[in-house]
């Protein structure tokens, strides 16, 4: 096991680099297209693909008699295409929707596929055995020569990904604007179809026509978590596919009994897993992390709130447990964790005679209970919602609202002589100045 | 005793095994779930293989039991990639199964030597053992162990299809009334992939975990082409399915190879045959009727074109090939139009010049004027005077009776249409 590691590692055998070299190309060049196709909503047309290939593969080792790579992949390219073509069809011609087309010609073509290869394997033609590898996919089997395929194909989709890359982004993010230019779409789609074709033909003979469509999928939908944009997206999917693909080489190189495909595949698992918990923004930590943020923030806003309309209501300054929490509805416990936290954060303070608020505190406070009465005020005199509604709306709001907002929509309330900025009020209490189109009493 | 032979066996499992799968892969078809039987089918393989190496043997009740557990996993995952992590739906269902089938080849790759299931049996399944897998019963043998799990299997997913027949018919068909008259869509929902698990893994053994997705979706989109009742769907797709189970076997002894896989080309050739001959849904059907339609079109437009040419000019003579020109259609069509309407005697010709006779002059102002109401009525309706000729020019063939009078009485009186050119008047 050791000794294989080295042996691996070293790089000093020739086959070891080309396996590796050739599962580099694969994975990276998944990881490039998948990309597209993922942003295209057209991550299973791979699998379909894939399937649809395996008889192009065993009718072209039937006719030809040979195991040549290029051989191969022109009949799994022709039964590929023709299977796509088949979908098309299927979906134009009748009412049978896209899934079960895709569903139908997969399995079909698969089944043709396990007909013509157990047929082979059976028949005196005999040594069928460079053919299963395309069930599962086995690295190791890559040679000189099929490394030469790859390679030419590898560097001719990232060439044309290179070239038509400002046609294929338009492409995925406003296809409209992309005709209103003038462009075909269609011609540029049928590229990029073409181009994912020939991605999965490269990979068919390492990763094998049952998993294939993962080597995609999965890289680009990790690399989605860690970005939003593009080009940074594509790099990042290239190099998970790629270290997917080097990885799974060297597991099935240590125990040659275990598929090379389906080890690929589950590192590119790993990455998708790790990319959807760890990614900086749209990833579950951060998340969590975020909402965590948010709810703290919209509690110890909602009871500054409550301390400084008590202090309107009451003219003292200092509250008792017991009146907070009736005027925030909390639970004893909730409002006893939240207090103490303010107290640590600086923002209250606890005498004997109760709570209140610090200095600090009621800056804070002053400047969250303007921001509701404003919103308040603002939502009111547009006519957008009448008195009975208004708490809930402008309180799911005015965590959000920013100084900048308080002070346009300050601006625009005053130049509309609705409010008097140096006094906002409540705009429930009875003894409001104000009154809808700014009138007095 | 009666010996019963393996050929038997082995075709009656390959028809238990296509008839339950057929019967529920019709409701996957309807519901648009297609892939998401799909997934299931390719992610229970995880359970399956583990139920094996922990009770080292196939027995099916931890089989069962393992595949359920992955089913749920899979139905979970897809829901949280999807729901919480934001992931497009098909790229989850697809990171999913995928991940899950790879884990499930790693795992029985790494224990290959050890028990008796390989990647073979994965691919393709071992229909062809069936008869060597007899279960005993006070030393008799009461039949292979397969027929027993496949038929116990075919007959939950009867009554399952018996017990909740109406609620999977509206719930397949429309989906709002379902939810109106109060069916639950998550419980039927639940209750399908729940048989679509257990099916496949009774399948797992004889078809393997990838050809049992044509076995379950092949039949049914094959007998949705044929028919628009339920009953008669349901039906015709096990009546395929029992097709490609006898075909299929005989298939494969013929021409050497697996017969699950023989099986799967015969629902493909069943499904190609449905395509083309089907008989409303069937792309020949579909290519006669609008060849019908659009010789009907260029015959109308034919006698159009000679009436309007009448109002200019009383005396008019047209040739025959000036009239075929002047159809816009592909030619052969505008020659069988003319065919017809002389057929029809609505022409009268003589010495090459072609006239409209008496009936086909009626034929062509009524034509004319249909055209001409549906200008008026559509005027009516606000759209603008150079936008009315192309959608008439559409409506006009397909006028006639109530709908006619209806167009009559809403622009009662009209004498001139939008353009100031005269409505004829039918007496």
């Amino acid at each position: 096991m050791l000794e294989n590691i080295g042996r691996f590692l070293s790089l000093s055998d020739a086959n070891v680099r080309f396996v590796l070299l050739g599962s580099l190309l694969i994975g990276s060049t998944g990881g490039l297209l998948g990309s597209f196709a993922v942003l295209r909503k057209r991550s299973l047309i791979g699998d379909a693909l894939a399937h649809a290939a395996l008889p192009g593969v065993a009718l072209a080792f039937m006719l030809s008699g040979s195991k040549a790579l290029p051989i191969l992949i022109a009949g799994a390219t022709l039964s590929g295409v023709l299977g796509v073509l088949c979908i098309q069809f299927i979906v134009n011609f009748t009412r049978i929707k896209a899934d079960s087309a895709i569903g139908i010609v997969l399995s079909v073509f698969f089944g043709i596929g396990i007909v013509l290869l157990t047929h082979i394997q059976r028949s005196s033609v005999g040594n069928q055995s460079g053919l299963d590898k395309f069930l599962f996919g086995q690295a190791a089997a890559i040679v000189n020569d099929d490394l030469k395929v790859m390679s030419i194909l590898a560097i001719f989709i990232i060439t044309a990904v290179l070239l038509l890359y400002k046609e294929f982004k338009v492409l995925i993010f406003d296809p409209g604007f992309m005709q209103s230019l003038g462009f075909s779409t269609r011609l540029v789609d049928l590229t990029l179809m073409g181009l994912i074709v020939l991605t999965v033909m490269v990979g068919l003979q390492a990763v094998g026509v049952v998993l294939i469509a993962a080597m995609l999928i999965t890289p680009a939908v990790a690399a989605r978590f860690w970005t939003e944009r593009l080009h940074v997206m594509i790099l990042l999917a290239t190099f998970f596919g790629g270290l997917a693909g080097m990885t799974g080489t060297f597991v099935s190189s240590l125990a040659p009994r275990i598929p090379t495909g389906p080890v690929m595949v589950l590192v590119a698992t790993g990455f998708f897993v790790f990319s959807a918990l760890f990614g900086p923004r749209r990833g579950m930590l951060a998340r969590w992390h975020r909402e965590r943020a948010n709810r703290q923030r919209e509690s110890r806003q909602h009871l500054l709130r409550a301390c400084i309309e008590l202090e309107e209501q009451q003219g003292r300054q200092h509250f008792s447990p017991q009146e907070l929490s009736a005027e925030l509805q909390w639970p004893q416990q909730r409002l006893e964790r939240q207090s103490k936290r303010m107290v640590r954060a600086g923002l209250m303070q606890l005498r004997h005679n109760g709570w209140s608020l610090s200095q600090q505190g009621r800056e804070e406070g002053l400047f969250v209970v303007k921001s509701h009465r404003l919103w308040e005020h603002y939502l009111f005199y547009r006519d957008i919602l009448d008195m009975d509604h208004l708490d809930r709306p402008a309180d799911e709001v005015e965590h959000l609202l920013t100084p900048e907002i308080i002070t346009r929509l300050e601006n625009l309330l005053e130049r509309e002589q609705v409010i008097d900025t140096q006094r906002i009020v409540n705009i429930h209490a009875s003894s409001s100045l104000y009154r809808p189109g700014g009138q007095d009493d | 005793m009666i010996e019963i032979s393996g050929t038997f066996w082995i075709i009656f499992t390959a028809i238990l095994v296509a008839s339950s799968c057929s019967l529920l892969g019709t409701f996957l078809v309807l519901r648009r779930m297609a892939l998401l039987g799909d997934a299931l089918s390719h992610a229970v393989l995880p359970g399956i293989a583990i139920a094996f190496f922990l009770s080292d043997s196939r027995a099916v009740l931890p089989m069962f039991f393992g595949a359920a557990v992955f089913g749920l996993i899979t139905t979970l995952l897809v829901e949280i990639f999807y729901r919480r992590w934001r992931v497009p739906e098909d790229a989850a269902i697809g990171i999913v199964f995928t991940a899950l089938f790879a884990l499930g080849v790693v795992l029985i790759s790494v224990y290959a030597g050890a028990v008796d299931l390989d990647q073979e049996c994965v691919l393709y399944g071992e229909i062809a053992y069936t008869p060597w897998d007899m279960l005993l019963w006070d030393n008799t043998e009461i039949g292979p162990r397969p027929v027993w799990i496949l038929g116990t299997v075919l007959l939950l997913n009867i009554l399952l299809v018996v017990c909740f027949y109406k609620e999977l018919l509206i719930s397949s068909f429309d989906p709002a009334m379902a939810v109106s008259v109060g069916i639950s869509a998550t419980l039927m929902h639940y209750l399908l992939m729940g048989a679509v698990s257990l099916t496949t893994v009774a399948a797992f053994e004889s078809v393997g975990a990838i050809l049992v997705v044509a076995m379950l979706i092949v039949p049914g989109a094959a007998a949705y082409l044929w028919s628009d009742s339920l009953p008669k769907i349901l039906l015709t797709a096990v009546l395929f399915g029992v097709i490609s189970a006898v075909a299929g076997y005989y298939l494969a002894s013929i021409w050497d190879s697996s017969i699950a896989g023989a099986m799967v080309v015969v629902l493909g050739i069943v499904f190609l045959l449905s395509l083309f001959l089907a008989p409303r849904q069937g792309v020949v059907a579909r290519i006669w009727q609008r060849l019908i339609l659009s010789l009907q079109m260029a015959k109308d437009h034919m006698l159009l074109n000679m009436v309007r040419r009448e109002e200019v000019a009383q005396a008019w003579r047209w040739s025959r090939s000036e009239i075929i020109g002047a159809a816009a259609v592909w030619p052969p069509i505008a020659r069988m139009a003319f065919a017809s309407l002389q057929r029809a005697h609505l022409l009268a010709i003589a010495d090459g010049e072609v006239r409209l006779n008496e009936s086909g002059r009626q034929r062509g102002l009524q034509l004319l004027r249909n055209h001409r109401l549906w200008e008026t009525y559509l005027a009516q309706l606000g759209l603008p005077a150079d936008h009315l000729h192309d959608p008439a020019d559409a409506v006009e063939h397909f006028i006639d009776g109530e709908l006619l009078q209806e167009i009559d009485a809403e622009v009662a009186d009209a004498q001139v249409d939008p353009q100031g050119k005269q409505i004829p008047r039918i007496d």
